[in-house]
């Protein structure tokens, strides 16, 4: 009998692991994958190692910072900052036609950029940054209006609004077009505020860190271990049952599948309708260059693009939107030595149900025809490397769907989020994206913050056994 | 344990719930939120880990009881007094 199941061995999940076993609770984490990391994962191919997910922590804090979201994770965690090897970004930039605003770690250089570039919207951006301060305090009704209707309070030239909202939308909403308040305020927090970083050697460092500390404080993990189905009795989680047929008793269930996904693997009895499941999923290419990017004038830790004033953050009729992109060289970051190769990474919308529906030869094509597309959309922003490439890799939402089995490949997700992480069943709880907290941070956020509230204290506890 | 024996191990716990905090000073009667860089979340692994060493369940609703050092190891001391010292 174990103290909780885990479903999903990501960000949130071990996280979430972490804590309770930490406090002795037998845990177990059950991975469908072969590998851990969810919708933040790496793989190796052709002798090389690529990341897949994120291509930047957010909320990046310096050591020695005691506030912010990435101090109190490290704390919760009881890992040292200088474990996760976090090497903060160079220079970011957002371009739109004729305007560019660059940025980076320290917020000021933002802010300059906004009063050359929007010499009218400068003071309106201040006091938008001094209102998201006491974002904690924002009331549930509030958090979740709409960010583009409270950030016409602050500023009024729809260029620069949309040029604010391109990255944080595309670095965590999972609705189109808009996000709720509460989403925006974080995820400005955590690019502008904040900032960006990485590990010299990718995501892996960080998750195998959180998987080290896992099983040293005790912990379970079992990869292959997909679940097929959560036995429900009186209102609660009974047991649950693998693929393999396995039986696995448990007092509590907290899974970072996605809501939708989640219920459906529930039994049918008391369980509400499905909520909608996200709309938006992208295709990212990855290219291996023979070069540093900086050698061909390209050394922008991450840009923004998009083709026309107005951004559409929506799901593409065709197979993916080439119109707006991002572009992330992880070779630019400050790091002491530069990486042995160039690489650079392009994210673009796409059509989850378009790339689905193509039969093995179509998709492999297709595959191919959109990656030289995308590079050929992107370097109209950064400078053409295409003369150096030597190798390249590409996902699609159906990678993304297979190797996480997210409904529709929606890496961020359903629109509607459960923040309070609670379900239908008294002991099923839900972290990870679908309770409201993305990027790599923000995930072990979530995990730490629904393991701290359900699942350790005494009053989540009589809760349950109620 | 004494009261001085619960403060060293309330200091204990601290050091490792917070292992960048300096310690040594810490005043009794000021507020560990005013004093060190703690959050609610924080506030909690105190209470975890009390448990976890000592076996001493703390419930929710006592939890204000652990504001400053003064106060914690007044809640704690009729409750640790047959707990020996580790």
């Amino acid at each position: 009998m174990y103290d909780t199941i885990i479903i999903g061995a990501g960000m949130s999940g071990l996280a979430a692991g972490i804590r309770l076993a930490m406090f002795d609770r037998r845990v177990c984490i059950l991975e469908q994958h072969t590998t851990i990391g969810g919708l933040n994962s790496y793989y190796r191919q052709n002798r090389r190692n690529y990341d897949v997910g994120l291509h930047a922590v957010t909320n990046f804090t310096p050591k020695g910072a005691r506030r912010g979201p990435l101090a109190r994770v490290l704390r919760q965690l009881r890992i040292a900052w200088d474990e996760l090897q976090l090497v903060p970004q160079t220079r970011s930039t957002i371009r739109f036609p004729d305007t560019a605003l660059d940025f980076s770690n320290d917020f000021e250089l933002f802010a300059s950029e906004v009063e050359r570039a929007f010499p009218s919207q400068g003071d309106g951006l201040r006091r938008l940054v001094a209102e998201l301060a006491d974002y904690e305090h924002f009331t549930e009704s509030r958090w979740r209006g709409s960010a583009r209707q409270w950030v016409q309070r602050f500023l009024d030239d729809p260029l620069l609004i949309e040029m604010i909202f391109c990255p944080l939308l595309y670095y965590g909403s999972a609705r189109e077009n808009d996000m709720e308040l509460g989403q925006f305020s974080i995820m400005f927090r955590s690019i502008f505020l904040e900032g960006l970083a990485r590990p010299a050697a990718g995501v892996r460092v960080i998750l195998k860190r959180l998987v080290r500390k896992y099983k040293s404080v005790g912990g379970e993990l079992r990869l292959r271990g997909a679940v097929r189905r959560i036995a429900v009795r009186n209102g609660a989680v009974d047991k649950v049952v693998l693929e393999d047929g396995r039986e696995l008793e448990t007092r509590s269930v907290l899974s970072s599948a996605g809501w939708p996904e989640t219920l459906a693997l529930c039994d049918e009895a008391g369980r509400p309708d499905s909520p909608p499941v996200g709309a938006l999923s992208f295709i990212e290419s990855i290219s291996i260059l023979d070069t540093q990017p900086a050698a061909l004038g390209h050394d922008q830790t991450i840009v923004f693009f998009n083709d026309s004033p107005e951004f559409h953050y929506e799901r593409p009729d065709d197979l993916a939107d080439l119109r707006s992109g991002v572009v992330c060289s992880p070779n630019n970051f400050a790091y002491d030595e530069p990486l042995d190769e160039g690489v650079v990474r392009i994210t673009a919308l796409a059509n989850y149900g378009r790339w689905a529906a193509l039969d093995e030869r179509a998709y492999r094509s297709e595959k191919n025809r959109w990656y030289h597309q995308m590079v050929g959309s992107a370097v109209r922003f950064v400078p053409d490397f295409r003369n150096a490439v030597v190798d390249h890799d590409m996902f699609t939402p159906t990678t993304i769907r297979h190797y996480t089995r997210r409904a529709a490949g929606a890496v961020y997700g359903a629109p509607d989020k459960r923040y309070d992480g609670t379900t239908h069943l008294k002991n099923l709880f839900l972290c990870g994206t679908d309770q409201g907290f993305v990027g790599i941070v923000g995930a072990t956020v979530s995990g730490i913050s629904v393991a701290n509230r359900y699942l350790l204290k005494e009053e989540g506890r009589r809760k349950r056994e109620e | 344990m004494t009261g001085a024996e619960i403060r060293e191990a309330v200091v204990d716990i601290l050091s490792d719930i917070a292992p960048d905090e300096d310690l040594s000073n810490l005043d009794e009667e000021v507020a560990f939120r005013d004093q060190l860089e703690l959050d609610s979340m924080d506030f909690l692994d105190i209470v975890m880990e009390l448990r976890k060493r000592y076996r001493v369940q703390i419930p929710e609703e006592d939890y204000p009881e652990l504001i400053s050092m003064r106060s914690t190891v007044k809640y704690l001391e009729p409750r640790m007094q047959d707990i020996p010292k580790k």
